[in-house]
């Protein structure tokens, strides 16, 4: 019976889709972003869940972090909208309640923990890991070998609880088990400058974002502005015929709904003129 | 008046001072400088055999035996050494005081069966002793002042004075020395031919505490337990302790970690009768060569479960180092916390059904093992305070702590990360009250290309503690040319007041 046949190929289907994305086993539906443009190369249409994904500052950032933790503090949030708490093992510098709020993160959920040593970092991730009642586990850490990083991605498989890196730029060549490796950095804010001080609107966090690796997906790049409660893609705004200032980006931002092929394929061809080559090689 | 049937029992420790040196079978003393010349404080055995006592000059008796050793004293040690025997009698009774430099007191009311008899106690605890190789004697009696005086003044034997009149008896035999009280009393006391604690017990009081002293009636009351002496315990009292001792001496990690188990369901039985769960936690373990090795624990919130607790002493108990054997453990719980019959659930709103929404216990277990590792102060959450001072308005709270959910302002931009401690930054400002144009931080320059601000703070001297600020700052938000967001501000108001120029300094981050 054709019908059958049917229900047969899918079955098959979703056993292979198992086999081959661990992470998108058990009944865990991916997290989307919500954005189109990333959604669509990501496999299953969103961050896999119960897995390890790897956040990278970019480099050349004479500075801080900040872009890269922001846009952690933007998964952790989205992944604790269930309603379980998450586990933040931070660095030096600490996170900040108001400003994590602002992210959509309640701190009042938000565990942290300060490891002294990296050994501890990893131990204290993969217990937390280990712990079903936890939504995500982030770790501020330098660098992470093949095998802490598979054992991270394991214990995250086990439980179900996603498992985020969030890395300085140095050492990201070293190859990781992770599902997903992101480069994250600030990038100028859209808003025209204004000359007086005091009546502009707040420099919206905006960030370059680029998906270096993605098992089972495919590689991009978009410029991501975290407006309103929600990250919006501003990639169209790297085309050089629209980088002129305009007075309000509300006009221009890609909505949540709705998937536009062509406007997505536009913005990573537009991201890419733009941006440096972006290297997409799988960990050797 | 007197809890009936008190028992008490004086361990005293005549040879600690050499014997804590290993046991030799040559004459040893020790001895101290005092009034400008060596004097021996303390004599082993062999060396008492010979005649030798303390409080003789080392010169003295060097002249009775040449090749005597002697050592010097070393009080801090022999303290140590008997704080570590004290810990050991733990295993005869949780109550186990300090007494003097070399004597212990042990409360083993209702403890004597467990052992076959206060008899067979008092020769296990000395006999073991020996085996360690520490000379005792040991006296049980109905009060402390009566145990001290017998082990101290009733002969070489160990002791046990029966309860009741026989015990008065027996104490009225005893020399007025033996109510601890000091030598000129002493004296006084003999020069009126009162000889034996029995000759005071017909004196009238009043005269009595007139001419010797309050303390001598004080003391001959607390020998007839008219008062009542407590005992205060070396290591706080544990509410609920329970032993095991194990018929062979055990020192594989498995067969611990079995016995901590046992123990741990056994204590969980108790806990849960009186709705209590352990707050902290002592793993006692009683070493064949004497030495007790401790794995202790503590929780964020009261807990019972036994394998939850079993976790916890994992990593502590991966420390022990079992020497030859163990032949003893005991579990106590130092703190205790009521614990209804359900844990508590963390105060998040977790839906109903939600998958491991549930499983609250494993949280639990997480943060008491991220604590224990990591120090408890360093696992925390952030809630809000009422303050506009950055740093003031998070207030740290225990991870499991009920808060309440009162947030920040969203009006205010706040950054993502903020400086434990504000850095100072060299800005270059177009006039003296703008915002910056370009500022030098960690020895690299930041072309400022956009501005929010200023957000003015004010010091809030209304509070009584030292104010987190002390000038008014005025925060702005800065972008630099790569698009990195920073939060700075100006200390102080411009013109300064003072004539000092106002300084910039960096506190967090933005994303």
């Amino acid at each position: 019976m054709p019908s059958s046949k049917a229900d047969l190929l899918a079955r098959l289907a979703a056993k292979i889709g198992a086999l081959e994305r661990p992470g998108m086993a058990a009944g865990r539906p991916p997290l989307p972003f919500a954005v189109p443009a990333i959604d669509r190369l990501l496999p299953g249409g969103g961050l896999a869940r119960g897995a390890l994904h790897d956040v990278i500052a970019a480099p050349g950032g004479e500075g801080h972090d900040g872009a890269a933790a922001g846009f952690c503090a933007v998964l952790v949030a989205r992944l604790m909208a269930e309603g379980r708490p998450a586990l933040w093992c931070h660095g030096r510098h600490g996170l900040y309640g108001p400003g994590l709020a602002a992210f959509g993160l309640d701190p009042a959920r938000l565990i942290l923990a300060r490891p002294w040593r990296a050994a501890d970092t990893l131990w204290a991730m993969e217990e937390g890991l280990r712990c079903s009642g936890l939504a995500a586990v982030a770790g501020e850490i330098g660098a992470i070998g093949l095998t802490a990083s598979r054992r991270l991605a394991l214990a995250a498989e086990a439980s179900g609880v996603t498992a985020i890196l969030l890395r300085p730029s140095a050492g990201e060549n070293a190859a990781t088990a992770a599902m997903t490796r992101w480069q994250v950095g600030a990038a100028p804010s859209l808003e025209p400058l204004a000359a007086d001080v005091g009546r502009e609107p707040p420099p919206w966090s905006t960030w370059d974002v680029r998906l270096l690796r993605a098992r089972g997906g495919r590689s991009g790049a978009w410029r991501l502005i975290w407006r309103h409660g929600a990250l919006h893609d501003a990639s169209d705004t790297l085309r050089p015929d629209k980088a002129v200032p305009r007075p309000s980006l509300g006009r221009n931002l890609r909505q949540i709904p709705g998937t536009d092929c062509d406007h997505g394929h536009r913005s990573l061809t537009a991201a890419a003129a733009t941006c440096p080559p972006i290297k997409t090689g799988r960990a050797k | 008046m007197p809890p009936a049937g008190r028992r008490l029992l004086s361990l005293w420790l005549p040879t600690l001072a050499t014997d804590r040196l290993g046991a030799v079978t040559r004459p040893r003393v020790s001895v101290a400088a005092a009034h400008g010349s060596l004097t021996v404080i303390a004599v082993n055995r062999p060396a008492g055999a010979l005649g030798l006592t303390p409080g003789m000059g080392l010169a003295d008796a060097r002249a009775m035996l040449p090749t005597l050793d002697a050592v010097d004293a070393d009080p801090a040690g022999e303290a140590a050494t008997l704080a570590a025997l004290a810990d050991w009698c733990g295993r005869y009774t949780p109550i186990v005081a300090l007494d003097g430099a070399d004597g212990l007191l042990l409360d083993i009311t209702g403890a004597g069966h467990l052992f076959g008899g206060e008899c067979r106690l008092i020769d296990d605890m000395t006999q073991h002793l020996a085996r360690l190789g520490y000379g005792s004697r040991a006296a049980i009696a109905h009060t402390p002042a009566a145990a001290w005086a017998l082990v101290h003044y009733a002969g070489e034997a160990n002791a046990i004075a029966p309860s009741g009149n026989e015990a008065v008896a027996l104490l009225a035999r005893l020399p007025v020395a033996a109510l601890r009280l000091a030598p000129e009393v002493v004296l006084g006391l003999r020069d009126l031919g009162l000889h034996r604690i029995g000759a005071l017990f017909d004196l009238p009081r009043a005269p009595l505490a007139a001419r010797f002293g309050a303390l001598t009636v004080q003391r001959l009351d607390a020998l007839l337990g008219r008062h009542v002496e407590p005992v205060v315990p070396h290591h706080g009292t544990p509410t609920h302790r329970i032993r095991l001792t194990f018929p062979e001496p055990i020192s594989r990690a498995e067969d611990i970690a079995a016995a901590a188990r046992r123990l741990l369901e056994a204590l969980a039985v108790r806990l849960a009768k009186e709705q209590l769960g352990v707050r902290r936690l002592d793993y006692a373990l009683y070493r064949t060569d004497g030495q007790v090795a401790h794995a202790r624990i503590g929780t964020v919130q009261p807990v019972r479960e036994p394998r939850h607790l079993l976790r916890l002493l994992a990593e502590p108990l991966a420390a022990i180092d079992p020497g030859l054997g163990i032949e003893t453990g005991i579990m106590a719980a130092l703190e205790t916390m009521p614990l209804a019959p359900r844990q508590l659930a963390m105060d998040h709103a977790s839906p109903d059904g939600a998958p491991g929404a549930a499983d609250d216990g494993d949280l639990g277990l997480l943060l008491d093992r991220l604590g224990q590792r990591l120090g408890s102060r360093n696992v925390w959450r952030q809630t809000a305070r009422a303050s506009h001072i950055p740093e003031r308005a998070v207030r740290p709270v225990a991870p499991l702590e009920v808060s309440d959910r009162t947030g920040w302002p969203p009006d205010r931009a706040r950054p993502l990360r903020l400086l434990a401690r504000p850095e100072s930054i060299q800005a270059m400002a177009l006039l003296p009250d703008h915002p910056p144009v370009q500022f030098l931080w960690q020895g690299r320059a930041h072309r400022v290309l956009r501005v929010q601000g200023p957000e003015r703070i004010a010091p809030e001297w209304w509070l009584d503690e030292r104010p987190a600020a002390t000038a008014t700052r005025d925060y702005f938000i800065l972008e630099d040319s790569a698009g990195q967001r920073f939060w700075v501000y100006r200390e102080g108001l411009y013109p300064p007041p003072t004539g000092t120029i106002p300084r910039w300094y960096l506190h967090g981050f933005f994303a």
